[in-house]
């Protein structure tokens, strides 16, 4: 059972993912991620009717704690990462006209 | 002897009998870096005046009595995903190839707060995405074994400082055998803690329910004393686990009479080079003469697991990955139209192929009308491994096998087939499914002149038996050494 990947299917990813590919990373994409689905497919072979799917190996529970600041200003030093700075804010690209 | 042929607790033993100063030690791992980076590309960043001022510090403290741990003074070397405060963390991403962090990781804080001096950042596949450390923006680590082959991977730059006395231990991160496989290529120890047990916090996260940072090193002593060191319980990291089943230094027992020691006869099929299948067999056999109880059994489900691997981990990925956006911290594209052409293209831009294969398949996996099919059934899956695990340990203590099919590849084969590269993990990826604690150390070398790696898995939260069959080998086994890197 060989999977084949539509052009609609990459640009459909493409735009969940947020990445632009060009022609021939798109078609790349498409082989690569049609590969992997085959390999993946062997799944299939396990029977796993009354399986719960596990997504922690352990018991996990939520962690609650005050909501308290215990580290400081730091605003200085992470608007110093930020690609653009505007009166002490984050600067981002018009997001609405 | 050469003061980099210390281990990291020799070392530290020297410098409070005060035959070795803190600032002499950094030096001369700093000579070494001057000396041998250039063939090896172990690090991405080496903060030479930090670790000094650092070391000038820790020397004082060490002197005045507030400092007296096993690790007081060491030099360290910490891979690129773990922020460091105010040090250059790029994940060998250029999406962060201009990211200082405001915190550092917990792991990195236990071991400052222990006497440690950081050297600086090792090099590693991009997020941790890879098998061999060639998929870094800054160029592929070589192996100091010998530099025509990789150093194994993820955490290839860490493996490959230790074996290349550029630091006397490193932190790395697994997910799905990033400390072990590399650990195995460079003839060093490397110690995949049970998940849960060391904090994530301040760890760039590509598999959150299966990523853990643990140590390499020089030896299983040095690989227990840091163990002590960095497992903590932390709130920060929710699914942190507050240990109290004592120190792992505890388990340094030269003795394994009793302990039950399983090989899976599924490790050992087809695809395992009859050299690695030599070493770690005649491993199987030192310990058995040393006491241990050691037969063979049929794990079953092995074929499953990396598929089931490369779906959970590529669908945490993409969910992961969404963060880097060019908004808060690191590259951001020249020119764009609007946000959404900014996002895309930053990304576009910033990953590299190997980043966007698994956040492509991720997105796919998770997508409405494939989740039940990929996703789910992926997790189901993993379900039956860590159930056909937990039969295993109810009869064995310890599983034993190889870490990898073979020794370390040449640079450049890997790449070019995906699913090639994913077949090397098969030993190691489960561990990080069930998530188990998992142990690697040399056990030999091949006419090829590189190391062969031994894995020891233990059921979760027994590492003390890993760590116990380990010394206990290592003890009976003696000094294995690199020769072609004097040279």
């Amino acid at each position: 059972m060989a999977n084949v990947i539509s052009d609609e299917t990459i640009d459909y990813v493409g735009i969940l993912a947020k990445l632009e590919l060009n022609d021939e990373e798109k078609e790349q994409a498409k082989k690569d991620m049609a590969s992997m689905l085959d390999y993946i497919d062997k799944l299939g072979e396990l029977d796993t009717t009354g399986v719960e799917p596990m997504s922690h190996v352990f018991a996990v529970n939520n962690v609650f704690r005050e909501d308290v600041v215990t580290n400081g200003d730091g605003s200085k030093d992470t608007l110093a990462n930020a690609p653009e700075e505007k009166n002490n804010m984050l600067g981002v690209p018009k997001t609405f006209d | 002897m050469d003061i980099l042929d210390l281990t990291a607790v020799e070392l530290s033993q020297k410098i409070k009998a005060k035959e070795i100063t803190v600032v002499e030690a950094t030096k001369a791992v700093l000579d070494q870096i001057d000396k041998k980076e250039e063939s090896y590309n172990c690090y991405v960043t080496v903060d030479k005046e930090g670790a000094l001022e650092r070391a000038a510090k820790v020397q004082e403290k060490i002197d005045n009595g507030e400092l007296s741990g096993p690790l007081a003074g060491v030099p360290v070397a910490i891979k690129d995903n773990m922020c460091t405060k105010g040090m250059l963390t790029t994940c060998s991403s250029k999406i962060l190839s201009n990211f200082i962090p405001t915190f550092s990781s917990q792991a990195v804080i236990n071991l400052e707060e222990a006497g440690a001096v950081i050297i600086g950042k090792t090099n590693m596949d991009e997020f941790a995405m890879g098998s061999t450390s060639e998929t870094s923006y800054y160029g592929p680590t070589k192996n100091p074994w010998n530099t025509e082959h990789v150093p194994g991977g993820s955490s290839g730059g860490s493996a490959a400082a230790v074996a290349a006395k550029e630091c006397y231990y490193a932190l790395g991160s697994d997910t799905g055998g990033s400390i072990r496989q590399p650990a195995g290529y460079c003839g060093v120890v490397g110690l995949k803690p049970t998940y849960s047990t060391v904090s994530r916090y301040g760890l760039i996260a590509y598999g959150s329910s299966l990523d853990q940072i643990g140590p390499l090193c020089k030896d299983v002593t040095d690989c227990a004393t840091i163990l002590d060191v960095i497992a903590s319980h932390d709130e920060k990291d929710s699914t942190s686990v507050e240990r109290k089943d004592g120190k792992f230094t505890d388990a340094l027992v030269n003795d394994v009479a009793g302990l039950k020691i399983g090989i899976p006869k599924d490790y050992f099929g087809e695809g395992l080079d009859s050299e690695v299948k030599e070493a770690v067999l005649a491993a199987a056999k030192v310990l058995e003469e040393k006491g241990a109880i050691v037969e063979e059994f049929d794990l079953s489900l092995v074929d499953y697991a990396i598929p089931a691997y490369y779906t959970i981990a590529s669908a945490e990925a993409s969910s992961n990955l969404e963060r880097f956006d060019g908004i808060k911290y690191g590259y951001r594209t020249e020119e764009y139209e609007g946000l959404h052409n900014m996002y895309k293209k930053t990304r576009s831009e910033g990953f590299g192929p190997e980043v966007k294969r698994r956040i492509m398949l991720g997105s796919f996996v998770l997508s409405s009308g494939y989740y039940d099919a990929y996703y789910l059934k992926a997790l189901k899956v993993k379900a039956l491994i860590k159930k056909a695990f937990d039969d295993a340990f109810a009869k064995y203590d310890v599983i034993l096998g190889p870490v990898a099919p073979t020794t370390a590849p040449k640079i450049g084969e890997s790449l070019s087939d995906p699913i090639k590269m994913y077949l090397g993990d098969v030993y190691t990826i489960s561990a990080n499914l069930a998530g188990l604690p998992g142990i690697c150390l040399p056990c030999g070398i091949d006419s090829k002149g590189l190391p062969i790696g031994l894995q020891l898995l233990g059921d979760c939260f027994k590492e003390n038996n890993i760590i116990r069959a380990a010394y206990t080998y290592e003890q009976a086994r003696g000094k294995i050494t690199n020769k072609g890197l004097e040279a």
